[in-house]
């Protein structure tokens, strides 16, 4: 059973039924409310557990420190999944979900620093979250702080230009300190048709992402983004940097812990109805009876 | 007699920056390869560990700029407005502008005089799209004097602000001791005739053009707007008040710009007939700058060619009068 707002360390089972939980509260918010981009969500959300369960130095009873960890979550479509890590984390009520993308509330379908305390930068507009983490790491570096830098991408969002600018620019500065992760589920909103309408083709060919972010001069460390043993690894590994930045090519399953949303390019943005709720309710390992939810 | 040429934005730029980097430790500047246009290199020889090269990626550059803000810094941008606002646009609303994160776009380059580089240096409707933007606070200062105020005035702004620069020496308007008031209009020159609203580097044009109207017998009020966003609505209703007829010159569109805003609160606060010169809703073309002011109706002397026409043709209190800011489209 997991305290909700400690942080777990390396204890790779605890930190599984973090994710485990955490995948819950996607589906459930994303039912309840209607809204949000499941399929990007959960295939991140090993990843958020890591970064924020394990990795990340902050302080959710003091979301302003100036010397904590930075993430920006370039892929701010994802929020559902962010937004479920910071409840889980302690950021605020997870009963706050269920105001996920209504009027007025600090869970805006696309994160807004301006509401939520904890959200290091507003995103959205994909290949925009990179340039941030970058500023913010130059800039932690011009002020002599220590404290590092993770922005999370989508596979998709690399065929942005604007995130080569910020790849570039990063490598040429030598930010040892800034982290980038791909969360490369191999699957964007629609993409390029492959053999039938249903078959969707990979954002980018295998290999492709290793082979730009290392030309454009980072050290690119290539995992299973599921396998938390892998995830806290390559952390690891990139803490260690020494005068060039580490991306994190994670290779992801869209949809991940729902059978019938996995590898399904229709799960980028999609509610799941009654049935479908239940059933992945049920795989997820919570009890959904009518009318009341009973946690395992 | 006509206004003195004064020192050019750019060097007052790289100047005052500099100089306030030397005052407030959390300003940097972020420069897209332009350095030794803009004279950011001012910058650079006085605060090499502050100045950042962000290459030719204005895109990132101003991405870039959030995040820095975000951890406490106050970046200054230093290219052209065509690679400070139209370029990065996306980065300015998403990453700057809604989340009010502390940086200053500082472009030059603005309106024609773009060194002769013509129309895709020349960006004419910069304040159109910045003064519609949430949360941006749009300055177009007139000379090397107010430039100076704006920048120190900019640095002590907790938000995003954007300062159009031009290029070149322009004509000295104010004299050291002045003062730039944020959000207030600058009454330059009285007169009941007609109410000629200005901004930018064209200022100095219409109080030439106003001395040369007095000597035809039109009198005429000038205001200087060099803040666009927010505006000063008490001043334009009240200086409107004063002759019943306006007039707006900017150089850059009609559309959305200076023009569009006048026209936008004397509408709503007090209807007064309203002619707006500028570009005619047309793209720039590299010539020299006295050619470029000729060509479009800028100078001081082809803007008072165009008031006196209006007030010796007399636009009248009814009826539809030609609008004098379409003409440059048959030019």
């Amino acid at each position: 059973m997991v305290i909700q707002g400690e942080a777990v360390g390396d204890d790779v089972a605890r930190l599984e039924e973090v994710a485990r939980r955490i995948r819950i509260e996607i589906v459930r918010t994303v039912h309840k409310t209607g809204v949000g981009h499941m399929g990007g969500s959960l295939s991140e959300a090993d990843l958020l557990t890591a970064l924020y369960f394990r990795e990340l130095k902050v302080r959710p009873e003091e979301p302003d420190w100036a010397d904590r960890d930075r993430f920006v979550l370039s892929k701010g479509h994802a929020s559902v999944g962010l937004y479920a890590t910071l409840a889980v984390r302690g950021y605020f009520p997870v009963a706050e979900l269920l105001t996920f993308d209504s009027l007025g509330s600090r869970l805006q379908g696309h994160p807004d620093m301006t509401r939520l305390p904890g959200l290091d930068m507003s995103t959205g507009s994909l290949g925009l979250g990179i340039s941030a983490a970058v500023g913010i790491a130059l800039g932690s570096r011009t002020l002599g702080r220590t404290n590092r830098t993770y922005a999370l991408l989508g596979d998709g969002e690399c065929q942005e230009g604007s995130v080569w600018e910020a790849a570039f620019v990063a490598a040429r500065y030598g930010l040892d300190q800034l982290v980038a992760i791909v969360d490369h589920n191999r699957l964007q909103q629609y993409g390029w048709q492959g053999d039938t309408p249903e078959h969707r083709l990979p954002p980018e060919a295998p290999g492709e992402l290793r082979d730009k972010w290392s030309a454009f001069g980072w050290r690119v460390i290539e995992i299973d983004g599921h396998h938390m043993a892998s995830i806290l690894d390559a952390l690891s590994q990139a803490r260690s940097a020494q005068g060039r930045p580490v991306a994190i090519i994670a290779t992801t399953v869209k949809g991940k812990g729902v059978s019938f949303a996995e590898g399904r390019y229709e799960w980028h943005v999609r509610v799941p109805n009654a049935d479908e709720y239940a059933l992945a309710m049920r795989e997820l390992g919570e009890t959904v009876r009518a009318g009341q939810e009973v946690r395992s | 007699m006509t206004l003195p040429m004064g020192r050019a934005m750019r060097e007052v730029f790289g100047e005052t920056v500099s100089e306030l980097a030397n005052q407030d430790q959390r300003i940097v500047m972020l420069d897209g390869d332009l350095g030794s246009s803009t004279r950011g290199e001012i910058f650079q020889r006085a605060h090499v560990d502050r100045y950042f090269q962000m290459g030719i990626a204005e895109q990132n550059m101003l991405g870039v700029a959030a995040g820095m803000a975000s951890v406490g810094l106050i970046p200054y941008i230093s290219t052209f407005v065509a690679f400070a606002v139209i370029r990065p646009l996306d980065q300015i609303r998403v990453l700057i502008a809604q989340p009010r994160l502390n940086v200053k776009i500082t472009a030059g380059y603005a309106g024609l005089f773009t060194g002769r580089a013509g129309k895709t240096h020349q960006v004419v409707d910069d304040i159109s799209i910045m003064r519609a933007m949430p949360n941006m606070v749009t300055l177009s200062p007139a000379d090397d004097t107010e430039t100076a105020e704006v920048l120190r005035w900019s640095a002590t702004y907790q938000g995003p602000v954007y300062v159009r620069l031009v290029r070149d020496a322009t004509q000295h308007l104010f004299d050291s001791g002045y003062t730039f008031q944020f959000g207030a209009a600058v009454a330059l020159r009285d007169g009941s005739d007609v109410t000629l609203i200005s901004t930018g580097a064209q200022t100095p044009r219409v109080v030439d053009a106003a001395e040369t109207l007095a000597a035809r017998g039109f009198q005429a009020g000038v205001l200087h707007v060099p803040t666009i966003k927010p505006l000063d609505v008490q001043a334009i209703v009240q200086a409107a008040e004063r002759s019943n007829l306006v007039v707006t010159i900017e150089e850059h569109t009609v559309i959305g710009g200076l023009g569009g805003a006048i026209a936008e609160t004397l509408s709503e606060h007090r209807p007064t007939r309203l002619f707006r010169i500028g570009l005619a809703d047309v793209f720039g073309q590299s010539a020299s700058n006295d050619d470029l002011l000729e060509a479009y109706g800028l100078s001081a002397n082809r803007v008072a060619d165009r008031i006196s026409a209006l007030m010796t043709s007399g636009p009248g209190r009814s009826g539809p009068a030609q609008p004098i800011s379409t003409e440059e489209r048959e030019r």
